[in-house]
């Protein structure tokens, strides 16, 4: 009980700062469209290769842009809690009786109702570009969803690495050695079956490739629903893995002080 | 342990890595209501001091209570009663003072309508009562300073620390911010405060402990400390341009309580036990020798004197030392 009511409060902090600069959803905007316009045209020819499956690669695309949105996003999650370390916020609360993990979870949720309006702008763009997304409202939810658990994961990893090396430096050099390595061993930008095997079996333990699979079978016609369902099951295992780590890194952090 | 202490600190101990000691058997009691001042150089322990008995860290051995719990078995209840103002202040500067004065109340279960009155109260008591509505960046030093301490008052917890609250204030801000310590004592709040300004805890401390090294070398009323010293030192300035130096030793030589008489061209100095006591005598003696007098003073013992007899080396020479012992442990977290 108190810990709702405590996440309830941390999180209309970081609502309140986020409304203060609303700019900064259109900053966090700027890549999705680049990817969606820019990448999504340059890469239009990839559907003539035999196999791809697909004849319009923008609607390929979108979904995976939609959970990669979400992924980057959220590997910054730890660079605001590295201010709260040097400003004294976090000691501020660690004395006061405050559950410690609405720390951790206040974020989180602040994080997710963004990432939610966020996903929607981009699916909006990406219907005004030509996808088409299937299963109609369902299948966008799920899509979003699939986004804000490996979002929500990949935010407790960044914040727990944080609490762990407090320096901003060293976390976006750690955050940037995995983004994007991440990615590309996914199904965001290519279609499975023509990704090096090597590539493939590295995917099937890609948390990011999970949330792609699990989100763009959610918006495309026929889904495999079991399968949507085995994704979702484990992304929700590794979001509480990751949850673990980041309120395990809360006390090696106290312990160091 | 007596109930009548806020606060008790038995042989606490810690260290950082292999060789930096930041506290060797620390141990001093807080009588409650009143504000006791932790006096030391940079790195002589204080801010660890804080940092346990506010449940942040945990010390190596030793013990401690603060509002009469444990802060190892009762943590939680720890937290409960205390305000804590550390250096770093805490505050969130993206957000407005009425607001984070309003989350810290939350954080402490409280809410509504008394939660809005409390913060109006607290705005009104530091003078931030226009400065409410405005992010805190926005603040000037001194007006983040008052927000810090007034949101370690939201709760009205029973114990108040404040960690080295002027440092970093211009003088004028600082004896500002001397004026709103001096009115939180009383009403009932145990105040801890910590500062390597020797004259802040003059000032402001009716009980003292000089910490150097990670351990308490003296105790007690900054008043009494200074006493300690045995006497004042009592300076004479002789009007006759010659004086025989023989004639004035013969004069004071009747004078009780008066020793270590140096003369100094026409200027006498000497110790007292109690200089104002003393003074008139000495006045009266050099009178009855015909010796006239051009000014006299009477300076009690700074300190700085007690520091100096307690830990062996001056205050400031103890800064500089202690810098490099404070940067070797800045780097050792850096590396962590």
């Amino acid at each position: 009980m108190k810990a709702l009511r405590d996440t309830r409060h941390m999180t209309v902090r970081h609502l309140l700062a986020l409304w203060r600069q609303p700019w900064w959803i259109a900053v966090s905007l700027i890549q999705p469209v680049i990817w969606l316009l820019l990448f999504g045209a340059l890469f239009k020819a990839v559907t003539d290769i035999p196999g791809f499956g697909s004849d319009n690669y923008i609607q390929f695309l979108a979904p995976g842009v939609v959970v990669m949105t979400a992924f980057f996003g959220a590997g910054w999650a730890g660079m605001p809690v590295i201010e709260d370390i040097d400003r004294g916020v976090i000691d501020r609360f660690l004395v006061s009786p405050v559950t410690r993990g609405s720390l951790i979870s206040g974020r989180l949720a602040s994080w997710s109702l963004t990432t939610a309006i966020q996903s929607l702008i981009i699916v909006v763009l990406a219907l005004i570009v030509g996808a088409t997304f299937s299963n109609s409202i369902l299948g966008v939810v799920i899509l979003i969803v699939e986004a804000i658990l490996v979002g929500a994961a990949f935010g407790c990893l960044s914040i727990g690495l944080a609490l762990l090396i407090r320096k901003e430096e060293t976390l976006i050099a750690a955050v940037q050695f995995l983004v994007l390595p991440l990615s590309f061993m996914s199904v965001t930008f290519m279609q499975k079956d023509l990704m090096p095997s090597w590539m493939q079996t590295v995917s099937d333990f890609n948390p990011l490739n999970w949330a792609v699979e699990a989100g763009r079978a959610a918006v495309t016609a026929g889904p495999d629903w079991g399968a949507i369902a085995g994704k979702t099951g484990l992304l929700v295992a590794f979001l509480c893995l990751c949850a673990f780590f980041a309120t395990r890194a809360f006390r090696t952090y106290q312990r160091a002080v | 342990m007596s109930e009548a202490n806020a606060i008790e600190a038995v042989d606490l101990r810690k260290s950082y890595g292999a060789d930096v000691q930041a506290l060797d058997g620390l141990t001093f009691s807080v009588p409650a209501g009143t504000v006791f001042g932790l006096l030391g150089p940079n790195g002589a322990g204080k801010s660890t001091t804080v940092k346990i008995l506010t449940t942040l860290a945990h010390p190596d051995s030793g013990s401690a209570k603060v509002a009469g719990h444990d802060i190892l078995d009762a943590p939680a209840r720890v937290r409960e009663s205390i305000g804590v103002v550390s250096q770093a202040g805490g505050l969130d500067r993206e957000a407005t003072g009425r607001e984070n004065l309003r989350l810290q109340g939350q954080v402490f279960g409280m809410g509504g309508r008394e939660l809005e009155r409390r913060i109006d109260e607290l705005l009104d008591q530091f003078r931030l009562a226009d400065a409410g509505g405005r992010l805190v960046r926005e603040y000037s030093g001194g007006m983040q300073r008052r927000l810090d301490v007034a949101q370690g008052l939201v709760h009205k917890p029973k114990v108040l620390f404040l960690d080295e609250p002027t440092t970093g204030l211009d003088p004028e801000v600082r004896a500002e911010m001397w004026d709103e310590i001096a009115r939180l004592s009383g009403a009932g709040l145990t105040v801890l405060l910590t500062t390597h300004y020797l004259e802040e805890a003059d000032q402001l401390a009716a009980q003292l402990a000089i910490v150097d090294k990670g351990r308490v070398v003296a105790e007690g009323s900054p008043d009494a400390l200074k006493r300690e010293l045995r006497g004042d030192a009592i300076h004479i300035e002789l009007g006759t341009e010659a004086a025989a130096e023989a004639a004035v030793r013969e004069a004071l030589a009747r004078v009780d309580g008066l020793d270590e008489i140096i003369f100094d061209d026409r200027v006498l100095h000497a110790r007292a036990e109690d200089g104002a006591r003393t003074a008139p005598t000495v006045l009266a003696a050099l009178d009855g020798a015909d010796l006239e007098v051009a000014s006299v003073t009477v300076a009690r013992p700074s300190l700085d004197d007690v520091y100096l007899r307690f830990a062996g080396r001056t205050f400031g020479e103890a800064e500089s030392a202690d810098d490099g012992r404070q940067t070797d442990h800045a780097k050792k977290e850096a590396v962590r």
